[in-house]
């Protein structure tokens, strides 16, 4: 990282010109060479916190790795692609990875449809703005774990769910049927996070000239005719932002699958990638295994990332 | 617009957030029903309503302790972003030096590097190789600095006049003391906005405590409460009462907060992240 290694020893040789000096240390620092020292903190924690670990989780993946007692000095052989190789052979992985993609086909084209017209809606509401804008957002201030505990309670085999439907319950219940545990836990996240994303498109609608509105009503085009010419291309970059979003919210699934369907169950049906590599790399100590699966994941979110903005910044 | 047509609009909506805030109200009378009742008569309590559900749970999880637990993860995360973020944010925003536009760019792609996924490394580096396990320290380490909220301190010094910044310097104020007296007070609603946005992650942050902390005096709620609902639910009389007992404590804080100051969550203020 750039930022991070320069150092303050560059002082120069002999003492020149006061001036001479200072553009000299301008040439090498910037103007204001106090941003360094304001911005260093904040490098330094990028560095070790991000690009580091980054580094640290490619080479494990490529090594015999396993825990050791801090400080016992242990040969970690380099093993090439093995680590791959047995991640990409394992059926548990493979079936975390297609839940994940399960999990992305519901979760994204839903939220991107229910958010932008929940924010469309919101947009022109003149009463009780900020009591709905507020409803919206509750889920997604609040930790997972605390609206898990209702959603158990809600969907649960004898749950209110459960009762309103009566006989058209499906059998086994939500939560343990493996075609119906994963989708409902595509329905959780979206629910969720919808309102971080409704928020994001009301900043983008401020964006959409009235002008548009207008010319479109004057052409004779009705209020869905505008939102599909007019809002939905105005909004087009908070699009691409939502879906990438969602995605990476998507790629790090962990506590729904967890405490939801206790483990990923029932039988792996709903085991996101995260939760494989909590229980391969910390329940079962093989973190070599583990960060293979994290470098698939984070080559498959940007790959995504990149198709996505390829999509839809396509004029 | 007329008024025949608003209305609609506004039944759907209303609607929408009934059905949003819904669980929120069965969190609530779920934690106080004696006795678990699923039925759809079960959202009206009419049996009485009793705090037994929050003793049983207190008997299990400290709460109190968990929430300090919880206020002291959060508050250091919000520590160290305030103070490392507005200093970060200012020199990206108004000071030219090198690597400035280095360190911009790694900030916006730290954003989509997904933070799940550096578990591994990072358990092996903070617990295995620092020894941080079962700390405060260890807890709070990744999530030091929220990037997010660097982000919107820049938006916010960058949107200050430059001729005030010129005025102040041909007056000799130090930069240092430039970003004090006069930069920092006029981006006030930046603190309590980027304040806002850092508690979300931590308060609610699940997986990363949960890896670091084993001792129990140590987990924050949300850890010991997870660990409630895997392992000893099961030897309360109602257990879905006791854990949505759990559920309310853990929420509340979160949603009062929201509540309290959603003037300063609109889309208005994080609309420059999305036009940045």
């Amino acid at each position: 990282m750039p930022t991070a290694t320069v150092t303050l020893d560059h002082s120069g040789p002999s003492t020149p010109p006061p001036q001479h000096r200072r553009r000299r240390l301008a040439a090498v620092f910037g103007r204001q060479p106090l941003g360094i020292a304001l911005a260093a903190p904040y490098a330094v924690f990028l560095a070790a916190v991000f690009a580091y670990p980054l580094g640290l989780a490619v080479w494990i993946s490529f090594h015999r790795y396993f825990f050791a007692a801090p400080g016992a000095q242990v040969a970690r052989p380099f093993v090439g692609l093995d680590n791959y190789k047995a991640v990409l052979s394992d059926p548990a992985v493979r079936q975390s990875f297609l839940n994940v993609v399960e999990f992305l086909v519901i979760n994204v084209p839903l939220t991107v449809v229910l958010s932008l017209l929940l924010a469309y809606a919101l947009n022109g509401a003149i009463r009780a703005r900020t009591f709905l804008r507020v409803a919206y957002y509750v889920p997604y201030v609040t930790a997972s774990v605390a609206v898990v505990a209702v959603w158990l309670f809600l969907f649960n085999s004898g749950g209110m769910v459960n009762q309103l439907l009566g006989p058209l319950a499906p059998n086994p219940s939500w939560l343990v049927n493996s075609a119906l545990a994963m989708p409902v836990i595509a329905l959780f996240v979206t629910w969720k996070q919808l309102g971080f994303f409704i928020l994001l498109y009301l900043a983008a609608l401020q964006n959409v000239p009235k002008e548009l509105y207008e010319a479109a009503s004057v052409d004779g085009a009705g209020k869905f005719r505008s939102l599909m010419n007019v809002t939905v291309p105005g909004v087009r970059p908070a699009t691409t932002l939502v879906v990438i979003v969602a995605t990476i919210t998507g790629a790090n699934l962990f506590t729904e699958p967890y405490l939801l369907t206790s483990g990923g169950g029932p039988d792996g049906a709903s085991a996101s990638p995260v939760l494989v590599m909590y229980q391969k790399g910390i329940e079962q100590g093989n973190p070599d295994v583990a960060s293979a699966i994290g470098v698939i994941l984070v080559i498959g979110v940007l790959v995504i990332s990149l198709i996505n903005r390829q999509l839809l910044e396509r004029d | 617009m007329s008024r025949t047509r608003t209305w609609p609009r506004m039944v759907a909506l209303t609607i929408g957030a009934l059905a949003f805030l819904f669980p929120f109200y069965y969190m609530v009378i779920g934690s106080l029903q004696p006795k678990p009742d699923t039925s759809l008569a079960g959202a009206i309590p009419t049996h009485g309503v009793t705090l037994h559900n929050y003793e049983q749970i207190n008997e299990r999880v400290n709460l109190v302790r968990s929430l300090v637990n919880s206020g002291i993860f959060t508050g250091g995360v919000i520590l160290f972003t305030l103070v490392f973020g507005v200093l970060a944010g200012y020199a990206l925003a108004r000071l030219h030096f090198r690597g400035r536009w280095s360190l911009f760019a790694i900030m916006l792609l730290v954003q989509v590097v997904p933070f799940q996924l550096l578990i591994i490394p990072l358990y092996v580096m903070i617990v295995r190789n620092y020894g941080l396990a079962d700390s405060y320290m260890g807890m709070i380490l990744p999530f030091a600095i929220n990037s997010t909220a660097v982000f919107i301190f820049r938006q916010f010094f960058l949107a200050l006049p430059e001729d005030l910044f010129a005025a102040a310097r041909i007056d000799g104020a130090s930069e240092l003391r430039i970003l004090w007296s006069i930069a920092l007070p006029l981006v006030r609603p930046a603190l309590l906005t980027a304040t806002l946005i850092t508690f979300i992650g931590p308060w609610n942050e699940f997986l990363w405590p949960f890896l670091v902390t084993k001792n129990a005096a140590l987990q924050p709620l949300a850890v010991s409460l997870a660990n409630y609902i895997s392992n000893i639910a099961g030897r309360a009389t109602n257990p879905y009462g006791a854990i949505l007992a759990g559920a309310v404590v853990l929420a509340t804080p979160a949603v009062v907060l929201f509540v309290a100051f959603q003037r300063h969550f609109t889309s208005s203020e994080l609309g420059s992240g999305v036009k940045g």
